[in-house]
């Protein structure tokens, strides 16, 4: 598995750049990681990332935008303002998580 | 006495009432089966229909006639499972009690979760394939079409039967050529995936399919809704699709009553461990098919292959015992391409389709990721064997678990 450092901190992370450890992650290194991919953070960003980085734990997977709209209760739409493009993909890469399984 | 009750008469719960009524002594155990209506739809079929290969009689039978006897068959739409009571509660007031429950209620299409899908282009622009009435109405609006954007799209992951919109490309793109249509049809396919499969090399091997069909593919689309006045898709960072004709993929959702229960998750699947399928909430409930939210494709053939585990795991727990079956996520499915050929895909939670041969008692290996007319023969092939043998639950010579064996890690 890979190593690379980001703003002085030594992480594990998978071919695409997706972080593989989950405890190797805090605010910071999330902020970092963000602005890697030209997104300054702001509350809001925060209230996507720490529901992300909250569910994990007990899903054992990084949360779809549905369930960031409907469970964590932010709109899809702000979720592409927020993170243009390819919000889930920002998001999990923001989060430190592996990256959203599409489907199978 | 004790009852097991099933909730859907579809593929998985129709196996398993088949197969536990072998295994479970009548003396010890009632089974009953739950299903809104008594009739059984052959869901593989649908692919057929719009191109008039198939017709409703090929793809449609009654429920009762695959239960075995010493099976009770209740029609009656679930309104709740108590799970404080054990009972499951029907909208017409009957209960019906519980010592384990099967939830095998499938997946639905829920056009009525995109705002505009079913305004006033439902069904005169704007199609559906994944129920008999969709796609008997696309049947005719295809009869009619002369040319214009066709559109095919994919609303929002998962899906049942994940490679069915590819297969429908592949066929229309070949129904076209073939009705001298093909030049005045701009062909897109729109996914909200970043390719045109969820799995590396299989989506690398389909995208160039249809890059070869000359498909333009619109990925990373997440449709927010259908404006039906000037017929074009918008998604959520505005980006405009327009269309002559829409073929939709609406939102797949578990059913209702699993939320109305508080069984589900956000799309109403019913959270289980992904290898006995026992709800992690619940050691007395089930979900087995597409019912639940194992990261499996919602497939006929990951139903049957979790079917096979299941029972033995069933007849463990119930005996107080621990589950030795470990379901493993096998998926098998061919995927037609056109011009009566298929290919073949068979995979599992950690191994993604890849190319080799498939071995097969008696018939022969089998091409995989590869377009032959043997795939397409085993994939017309497989309607005589669903209703015939996978249905009543009679041994079908495929192992439920993945197997290694003719697979090429590496493309050749």
């Amino acid at each position: 598995m890979p190593t690379t450092t980001i703003s002085g901190h030594e992480i594990h992370v998978d071919d695409e750049g997706f972080m593989t450890v989950y405890d190797e992650w805090d605010e910071t290194l999330g902020a970092a990681l963000a602005a890697q991919i030209g997104i300054e953070m702001t509350d809001e960003h925060w209230k996507a990332i720490r529901f992300l980085r909250s569910d994990f734990p007990a899903q054992g997977e990084t949360a779809t935008l549905r369930r960031v709209s409907t469970v964590g209760g932010i709109p899809t739409k702000q979720l592409f303002t927020m993170f243009p493009q390819k919000p889930a993909k920002k998001m999990a890469y923001v989060a430190g998580l592996p990256k959203p399984r599409g489907c199978v | 006495m004790k009852t097991l009750v099933i909730l859907g008469g579809g593929t998985a719960g129709t196996m398993i009432a088949n197969k536990l009524r072998h295994r479970l002594p009548r003396r010890d155990w009632s089974i009953t089966v739950v299903d809104r209506d008594d009739v059984h739809h052959y869901q593989p079929g649908y692919l057929f229909v719009p191109f008039g290969d198939y017709t409703r009689d090929q793809v449609v039978r009654s429920r009762h006639a695959f239960l075995p006897d010493g099976v009770d068959f209740v029609i009656g739409a679930v309104d709740l499972v108590d799970t404080e009571a054990d009972v499951v509660r029907l909208e017409d007031g009957r209960t019906l009690p519980y010592d384990q429950l099967v939830i095998a209620s499938g997946t639905t299409p829920r056009p009525d979760q995109t705002p505009g899908l079913l305004g006033s282009e439902w069904r005169r622009s704007i199609f559906d394939f994944y129920t008999l009435e969709g796609a008997e109405a696309l049947a005719k609006a295809l009869a009619a079409f002369d040319g214009g954007r066709l559109v095919v799209h994919i609303t929002e992951t998962p899906i049942k039967c994940p490679v069915a919109p590819l297969e429908f490309t592949f066929l229309a793109e070949a129904w076209l050529r073939k009705h001298g249509l093909r030049d005045r049809v701009e062909l897109v396919y729109v996914t909200p995936l970043d390719g045109a499969f969820t799995k590396p090399v299989a989506s690398a091997h389909l995208g160039g399919m249809l890059e070869e069909r000359k498909v333009h593919v619109e990925t990373d689309f997440m449709v927010e809704h259908v404006d039906p006045e000037r017929k074009v898709l918008v998604s959520y960072d505005d980006r405009e699709i327009p269309f002559d004709l829409l073929v939709t993929v609406p939102l797949n959702m578990g059913a209702d009553f699993v939320a109305r229960s508080g069984l589900g998750d956000e799309l109403n699947y019913v959270p289980v461990d992904n290898h006995t399928l026992l709800s992690k909430s619940h050691d007395n409930i089930f979900a087995v098919g597409d019912a639940s939210d194992i990261p499996a494709s919602k497939a006929g053939s990951v139903a049957h292959f979790a079917v096979e585990i299941f029972v033995d795991n069933f007849l463990q727990h119930i005996a107080g015992q621990s589950m030795t079956g470990s379901f493993d996520g096998h998926a098998n499915c061919f995927v037609e391409s056109g011009d009566d050929k298929a290919l073949l895909i068979d995979f599992n939670y950690d191994t993604e389709p890849l190319p080799g041969k498939y071995p097969l008692p008696v018939i022969g290996p089998m091409d995989l990721l590869k377009e032959t007319r043997t795939n397409h023969l085993g994939k017309l092939a497989f309607r005589w064997i669903y209703w015939n043998v996978l249905l009543p639950g009679r041994p079908v010579p495929l192992p439920a678990h993945m197997s290694m064996a003719g697979k090429h890690p590496k493309e050749d």
